[in-house]
């Protein structure tokens, strides 16, 4: 078996999938953080696939892939903070629970 | 090659599942960290060194311990992963979203290029963070986002 291009992005299509599903279907806000973390590999995944088999010597899609993971730092940073400072007042992070913004 | 690729992808989505799947949160994030580890494997398969080293020093390394603290600090582990009410039309959506990115994939005809790929990657990688025709303004965006973030967390997290 040859692998190429497909298989890669069949797989980052899986994984943004899997994904998708926890962070929609979660109560806690932490396990919704980690299935957030699994779309955004899903998506570095898929570009480093196009940088490797369309444009193998320029190393684009690796670039974006690095940006990827300082947003994906910053991003469970600031998330985990808010996290700890509703689970203070509020005692709970349940997210279907959490109705702070709620009209 | 292709033994890898089966290997990494079989374990991927394994313990993407099971980070779903799993009841209780900490063996879910444990496997968080290994589905971080194989897809470090998986850019080295695709001949990104220097992306697989900081895959397993940002993902692994600091992303993964923040969760954990996160679940240690609250109440997490008493509770277990409870789902809410809309488990199965998440699940239909999430499905009808992967697969119309899988029929969008098969039908575009991609441009593949037959040429091989750069060894050593960090020179390349470093011309294109470092030279202002390039990058450079985005690299220093980011840095400054980083800094944001930081200094929003202290924010966030004091005491009043």
């Amino acid at each position: 078996m040859e692998v190429g291009l497909d298989h890669y992005l069949i797989l980052s299509a899986v994984l943004f999938g899997i994904g998708l599903w926890g962070a929609l279907s979660k109560k806690s806000a932490v396990v919704i953080l980690m299935c957030i973390e699994l779309m955004l590999n899903a998506a570095a995944i898929a570009m480093v696939a196009f940088s490797r088999f369309v444009v193998p010597g320029l190393l684009t899609g690796q670039v974006f892939a690095i940006f990827i993971i300082v947003v994906a730092a910053a991003e469970a940073t600031v998330a985990l903070a808010i996290i700890m400072s509703i689970y203070r007042s509020r005692d709970t992070i349940d997210a279907t629970k959490i109705d702070l913004m709620k009209w | 090659m292709a033994l890898a690729f089966l290997i990494f992808s079989a374990g991927i989505i394994i313990s993407a599942l099971a980070v779903v799947l799993l009841k209780n949160i900490f063996r879910a994030s444990l496997m968080l960290v290994l589905c971080f580890f194989l897809v470090a494997g998986l850019f080295a398969s695709l001949s990104a060194d220097f992306l697989a080293a900081i895959q397993v020093l940002i993902y692994v390394g600091a992303i993964s311990v923040l969760i954990i603290l996160a679940i240690m600090l609250t109440r997490e582990i008493t509770l277990g992963s409870l789902t809410n009410k809309q488990a199965m039309p998440a699940l239909l959506g999430s499905g009808f979203v992967a697969a119309a990115l899988v029929f969008s994939m098969l039908a575009t005809d991609w441009n593949i290029s037959t040429a091989e790929p750069a060894e050593p990657t960090t020179p390349i990688l470093a011309n294109l963070l470092f030279t202002p025709d390039n990058f450079m303004l985005p690299l220093e965006m980011a840095a400054v986002l980083m800094l944001t973030a930081i200094i929003g967390a202290i924010i966030l997290v004091r005491d009043k």
